[in-house]
Formats: C-alpha cells, sequence, structure tokens
C-alpha cells in the first residue's frame, strides 16, 4: 500500500516513473517483484497490517540469507561424509532435473571439448576427456537432494576435486572454485572452498558404471553430495579458482548461496 | 460494613491477578507470527514436489516461488527456533509447565471433553486449565518440538545424519515435517475458534487480565 502512495506524486507523470524503475530492475527480478506481490497481499490480509513493502523485505531476506551462509559454513564439517547406500538402493530411472526440457540439453562433443582451469592455480593447461579419464576414479552411491524437496539415490564415478586441485597446484586458500557450463543461458555456480576439498566432493564422468549420459551432464559434472542439487554443475567446461564471489545461477536468483547439506 | 469491605477488597484483588504474564504473552504472539510465516513459505516449499496429490493456493502461500519461499522459510525458522527456545526454557525454570499443564490424567481428559462437547464445560478460572486444554497445550509443544527437528534433518541430512536417521531417513522426515505442520493448523482452527467462543481468553492473552 505504501508503495502505491509514494507512486503519486504530485508533478510526477506514474507511468514515466514507473518505466523508469522497471527498466533498471533485471528480468528476473521483475518476474519475482510481482508475483512476490501477491503473497504478501495475501500476508497483509491475515495479520491485518502491512508487514512488510516488497523492498526492505528482499533486502531483509538477502541480508539473513548471508548470515546463513556464514552459520552453515561454521557448522560445515569437513570430515562428515555423506551417507553411502547400496547399488540395490538405487533410484531407477534417475530422474533428469533442469530449467531446460531433455531435448534442449547441451549436446558437447566429447573430442572437441576441453576443460578451461582458470584463477589462482599454477598451472592453467586445459585438459581433454582423455587425459581427463586417465586419473584415478573412485564410486560412491549417494543420495541427491534437490533444493524442491524430493530426493534419489545415485552412483557416480570419477576424480575426487581435491586430487585434480592439487594437481593443477590451485591455491587451496582461496574462497572458491567457480564452474560454468556449456548451455545457453551459461550456467554457473559458486563452490566455497572447504566444500571443494571435501572427500566426497567429485569430478564425475560416469553414472551407473556407464560414461556420464547427456542427461546427467555429459562430458562432466561436479558431484557434491554435502550440497543440494543445483550446486552439483553438469556439462561443466571452466573452473575459476578465485577469491571473488561471481554469483551464480540460481543463487542470482535467490537460492541460498551455500546451500549445505 | 464488612460485607462491603469484603466486596472492595475482592474486586481489588481481582484485577490484580495476571492469567497469562508478560513473558508469555509476548513469546505467544512473536511464535503466533513466526508460525504463519512457517507454515505460508513451507506450502511454498511444499508446491514445488507436493508429497500428495494436490497443491496449495497461491493466494495463501508466502514467497511468490520456490526460492522467494525459501528465504523466508529459513529467515523465519530463526524467529520459532529462539522464541521456542527461550518458551522452553523459561517454561520449563519457572515451574509453569508442571504447574500449567500437569498432571494430565485419562480419566479428566475424557471428563473434560464430554463436558465440553455438551457445552458444560466451566470457564470460570482461566487461570486454570482444564484437561482438555492441558493435553492439546502439552501436545502441541511436543509437535513444535518434533516439527523443528524433523524441520533441521531435512535442512541438514549430512551435517545432522543422526538426527536424520533417527526419522527414518530424508525422505521420511519430509511425512513427519509436513504431518506436523497438519497438526499444527488443525491445532490452530480449534485453539482460534475456541479462543473467539470465550473472548477472556483472547483479553487475557493480550493485556494479561
Amino acid at each position: 500500500m505504501g508503495r502505491m502512495r509514494k507512486l503519486l506524486i504530485p508533478g510526477v507523470d506514474k507511468k514515466l516513473l514507473v518505466r523508469d524503475a522497471v527498466k533498471v530492475m533485471p528480468d528476473l527480478a521483475r518476474r519475482r517483484f510481482i508475483s512476490g506481490g501477491a503473497s504478501l497481499g495475501a500476508l497483509t490480509f491475515l495479520t491485518g497490517c502491512n508487514v512488510v513493502d516488497s523492498d526492505s523485505a528482499d533486502r531483509m531476506l538477502a541480508q539473513i540469507s548471508k548470515f546463513n551462509d556464514a552459520v552453515q559454513a561454521l557448522i560445515f564439517n569437513p570430515n562428515a561424509l555423506a551417507p553411502t547406500f547400496p547399488e540395490s538402493a538405487i533410484t531407477k530411472p534417475f530422474p533428469f532435473n533442469a530449467y531446460y526440457d531433455l531435448d534442449d540439453a547441451p549436446e558437447v562433443d566429447g573430442k572437441t571439448w576441453k576443460l578451461e582451469v582458470r584463477g589462482l592455480v599454477d598451472n592453467k593447461k586445459s585438459w581433454t576427456l582423455d587425459e581427463l579419464y586417465q586419473l584415478p576414479q573412485v564410486k560412491q552411491v549417494t543420495r541427491h537432494i534437490c533444493v524442491e524437496g524430493w530426493s534419489a539415490i545415485g552412483s557416480w564415478t570419477g576424480t575426487p576435486l581435491r586430487d585434480f586441485l592439487k594437481l593443477v597446484g590451485a591455491d587451496t586458500r582461496a574462497k572458491y572454485v567457480w564452474f560454468q557450463c556449456a548451455d545457453t543461458e551459461g550456467y554457473n555456480s559458486p563452490l566455497d572452498m572447504a566444500s571443494a576439498l571435501h572427500p566426497q566432493t567429485q569430478m564425475t564422468f560416469k553414472f551407473a558404471d556407464e560414461i556420464l549420459p547427456r542427461a546427467y551432464g555429459f562430458p562432466m559434472k561436479i558431484r557434491v553430495p554435502t550440497k543440494l542439487g543445483f550446486k552439483n554443475p553438469k556439462y561443466v567446461i571452466s573452473m575459476e579458482v578465485t577469491n571473488d564471489y561471481k554469483g551464480g545461477y540460481w543463487e542470482d536468483q535467490g537460492y541460498n548461496s551455500f546451500s549445505g547439506n | 460494613m464488612s460485607s462491603l469491605a469484603a466486596a472492595d477488597s475482592h474486586s481489588a484483588r481481582e484485577p490484580a491477578k495476571v492469567i497469562q504474564p508478560a513473558w508469555v504473552r509476548t513469546m505467544h504472539w512473536i511464535n503466533a507470527l513466526a508460525m504463519i510465516l512457517m507454515i505460508m513459505s513451507g506450502w511454498q516449499i511444499y508446491n514445488a514436489s507436493p508429497l500428495f496429490g494436490f497443491r496449495f493456493s497461491h493466494a495463501i502461500t508466502l514467497g511468490g516461488w520456490l526460492g522467494g519461499a525459501l528465504l523466508w522459510h529459513f529467515a523465519a525458522m530463526w524467529l520459532l527456533m529462539v522464541n521456542g527456545l527461550a518458551y522452553l526454557i523459561t517454561g520449563l525454570a519457572t515451574g509453569r509447565f508442571r504447574r500449567k499443564l500437569l498432571p494430565i490424567t485419562p480419566s479428566g481428559v475424557i471428563a473434560d471433553a464430554r463436558a465440553a462437547l455438551t457445552f458444560k464445560l466451566a470457564h470460570d478460572d482461566l487461570s486454570k486449565y482444564n484437561y482438555v486444554q492441558k493435553l492439546l497445550y502439552a501436545g502441541i509443544i511436543a509437535v513444535g518440538i518434533v516439527i523443528v527437528l524433523s524441520g533441521l534433518s531435512i535442512w541438514k541430512p549430512v551435517q545432522l545424519q543422526w538426527l536424520t536417521a533417527l526419522f527414518g531417513g530424508y525422505d521420511v522426515a519430509r511425512y513427519v515435517h509436513f504431518i506436523c505442520m497438519s497438526a499444527i493448523v488443525a491445532f490452530l482452527i480449534v485453539h482460534v475458534l475456541l479462543a473467539l467462543l470465550v473472548p477472556k481468553s483472547l483479553r487475557a492473552m493480550i493485556i494479561g487480565r
């Protein structure tokens, strides 16, 4: 309600003002702004008072989400292993889940694909798939938990990320490993260093003992059993060791950045 | 004269009798706000991956979409947990729980439930809970503890895996969390209806008397 009153400023053209305001909002913020307004209205109705105006509520929630990042980093135990399961517990079929349909999933050519390694590392050489396949691999059967609430147990095989980081001489005192992916909208996601060094965090090349199929992120996925699914990037094309928080596809839209399990 | 004096002292003592102390009232209303925020954002989160064959209407959910609802849920959880913990500690330390909620006897509950359903239950002394109230209030405290613990086990199934295991695993913990929510909503409906039927109980929770 306060927002509407503020828009009625004498001498100021409402329409122009709104048009200017909308221009500075990114697309998704606009969409969320509108949908968020409806439910805030419901809350206002229920409690009988205007609890919050959208802007200050969004800022407050973003602040608390940052606080929650810090709390989660604090209680993260680098030695606590995600529970593992027998092969018989594997969910079949394992669900495909993305912001696009399977038909629109990236099709990466394994022969020309290279993993780019950037940032605070000694060796910035790019890696072909054949070179990566030479590295020692381990298999683990763990539970994948989606931010939406569902979960599924899968079998992933690959190289522990911490072994690879050591191999390329990464500065493991840096704050993040930032991944970029092959899909058209440029999926990306930051992984805090403690989680990147967790023994179960893996550069995954196989699902259920088969070369990673296109649905699950061919040629390489980062499997992080201590994180929600959206922090497990697929179709990875580069990793950057960095102290800068570079944001992420879902993180920028409001999903909690740490999102640890 | 003496009867007048007696009446005077009676009426002078009466308003001073606090039914709900300030800490109970404060924590009650903070909890009410936190619960409403948690339930409405929780419904929106549920909608992203429903456990049953229905979704909650967008008109009664909070957050607009999954990401917004999660932000609300993980913000209001602090309000719920800190306030709830303070309530439990104060309730135990002051002896209020023991005094107000115990003992709960099956025969007492049955007798009072029968009286309530035939509209013969007395509400003369609001400082004393009847057996149905005792059972419901003690029960909802227990449900409140279970919903927080099941919520924590869904949030941290690796860091708190012993807790998640206690609930029978991640997927079962989601059902437990949902069932506790349903119990709280059912309690809330009855609780609000009864407070409106006995308005002086609502007044006591606002101004204390």
